[in-house]
């Protein structure tokens, strides 16, 4: 007895421990991002930085205007939306209420799959079949478009938003289809009227943590965006997101210079957009799971 | 089975390395690193007691190194500037700087593009907006599109410097590449794409052009000849800068450089001689 007493202790402070780790590992990135990107400001307005249409680094003098980037970054995540929700929850659907019990691991195997392909892998894919194809069908100039990189993120955010979406499908009682189907309702009508109501506040998580995964993708979007601070930026013209002028920029911007604090600074503004989407995203599963 | 006296081994090795032979540190520009490194293995072979150390960073971090004692040799895209020297002196060193290489940069396009030439001038306005369609150049009425290197690139700085008297590249829509490679790529699948690469880059599926000063011409196509002989205008020296006029491992390390062998290292990788070689 006494020995087990022991054991379960060493546990408990090894998982304490662990925990604690990351909580910390979280607090230190959160402290040097911050720390690296706020003497920034001394130099540059808050309002400049945030609202400037301008990023021109490395010119003389240099011009930090983060807007175009952060209009990047929204519209290709919208793009990705536009295809990852739909089909996102149509997949949770068809797993949850149309295949037979035997058919659904396999399927919610290959959404899985779908989410370890490498992002490099979507990158090259876009860039040598869909881009040329797009810049064909469409007669564009050029495929590296927001249109391109918000079809790729869009099949990249999908398994995230089907996988916690069917969980809020898996999740509604079976009570609720018994007695619509009893009432006399078709199959499609209980789906569509009773099992999605139900599951939406779980399929909005889904969509959080899928917009989430979309914003913060970095190589697909470097690959395929053409990386071009435009302003005002359109789905047929190239785009720069942040995540791209971090990836691009930070290799040669001096190190304690202002470049290099502008470009900590662009990663502070992700980090938070992230943030709040996961936290979100995460307090709306949790009411989910309680069953409220 | 084997591991304990591999590692064994290994740390023997480079125990024995430590106390019996020298150093030797060479830090800076990304466009030199691939020849100090490859330099490196080969020198590394060849005097197996030298532990030759290989950093990045970009030219001015070297610079900055070797001003501060902390490397033997500094890798640069470009000669030191004034305050470096001022600061250079101020500390007792005195730089000496090594021409190694040279780097051309091609202008290059999608091989259906029936163009052959440009003047400089007519380059700067394709890459700062004033020319927009193909037809203004006697191609196709076909739209233009820039595509250039991103800001941290040396080449980008190189072809501002070059090409753009200094300005930016500012064409509306401009995309922006993360490598060479991807530039050949895109040039390769965009029938009204004008990129710029690094000569090594240059293959079947994009088409160089030849470049002249002013309209006078000559018209140049980048190659080896046209950079050594100075003809081709879009090319830049490559240094290796030391603390003095070397001496020992050091001095070494740059004839060998500098050598046949050393110079048939920097054919290999696409950068252009300081010589032509014979064979």
């Amino acid at each position: 007895m006494k020995k087990r007493g022991l054991a379960d202790r060493v546990v408990k402070v090894i998982t304490w421990g662990c925990a604690s780790c990351s909580l910390l590992g979280l607090g230190l990135i959160t402290l040097f991002l911050f720390r690296e990107a706020v003497p920034l400001f001394s130099r540059v307005s808050f309002g400049g930085f945030l609202f400037g249409a301008v990023w021109r680094p490395t010119s003389d003098p240099p011009s930090f205007g983060i807007l175009p980037m952060v209009a990047g970054s929204a519209l290709v995540t919208f793009g990705a939306l536009l295809v990852a929700v739909p089909f996102g929850i149509g997949v949770a659907l068809f797993i949850g209420e149309v295949l037979p019990q035997g058919f659904r691991d396999l399927l919610k195997l290959s959404v899985e799959i779908l989410a370890g392909i490498p992002s490099v892998v979507y990158g090259f894919f876009g860039l040598v079949v869909v881009g040329p194809w797009l810049q064909g069908v469409l007669g564009l100039p050029t495929g590296q478009t927001a249109l391109l990189a918000a079809l790729l993120l869009g099949v990249m955010a999908l398994p995230t938003v089907a996988s916690v979406a069917e969980d809020a499908v898996a999740a509604v009682p079976d009570s609720l289809r018994e007695a619509s189907l009893a009432l006399g309702a078709t199959p499609w009508q209980t789906m569509w009227r009773v099992v999605l109501p139900a599951a939406k506040s779980g399929a909005f998580a889904g969509v959080l943590l899928g917009m989430g995964r979309a914003i913060g993708e970095t190589m697909t979007v470097l690959m395929v965006s053409g990386n071009s601070p435009v302003w005002p930026p359109s789905f047929l013209s190239p785009v720069r997101t942040m995540t791209a002028t971090v990836a691009l920029e930070m290799a040669e911007a001096p190190v304690g210079g202002l470049h290099y604090r502008a470009l900590f600074a662009v990663g502070g503004v992700l980090f938070l957009f992230v943030l709040l989407l996961n936290l979100v995203g995460e307090l709306v599963a949790h009411r989910v799971r309680r069953g409220a | 089975m084997f591991r304990k006296p591999m590692v064994a081994a290994v740390v023997l090795l480079v125990g024995l390395a430590c106390l019996a032979g020298e150093e030797l540190t060479l830090k800076g520009s990304t466009t030199v690193l691939p020849i100090a490194q490859l330099a490196a293995e080969v020198f590394a072979e060849r005097f197996p007691e030298v532990a030759v150390s290989v950093q990045g960073g970009g030219s001015g971090v070297g610079i900055a190194a070797l001003i501060d004692g902390t490397c033997d040799i500094a890798d640069a895209s470009r000669a030191m500037k004034p305050s470096e020297w001022a600061r250079a002196v101020e500390k007792g060193v005195y730089p000496y700087h090594w021409f190694i290489a040279s780097d051309g940069i091609a202008i290059v396009v999608h091989p259906q593009n029936p163009l052959q030439r440009l003047t400089l001038a007519e380059i700067k306005d394709l890459y700062t907006g004033r020319i927009t369609n193909w037809k203004e150049l006697g191609g196709p009425d076909l739209k233009v599109v820039t595509i250039s290197r991103d800001s941290a690139s040396g080449t980008y700085e190189v072809f501002k410097e070059l090409v753009l008297s200094g300005e930016e590249p500012s064409a509306p829509g401009m995309l922006f590449q993360p490598s060479n490679a991807a530039v050949a790529e895109a040039v390769a699948r965009t029938p009204g794409a004008i990129g710029y690469v690094g000569m090594g880059y240059l293959n079947p599926a994009i088409k160089a052009l030849a470049v002249a000063e002013d309209e006078a011409g000559p018209y140049v196509l980048p190659s080896e000849e046209a950079v050594i002989s100075g003809t081709y205008p879009i090319a830049r020296p490559l240094f290796m800068i030391t603390n003095g006029f070397p001496e020992g491992v050091v001095r070494r390390f740059i004839m060998f450089i500098l050598s046949d062998e050393g110079q048939r290292l920097v054919s290999e990788l696409g950068y252009v001689p300081i010589r032509s070689l014979a064979g």
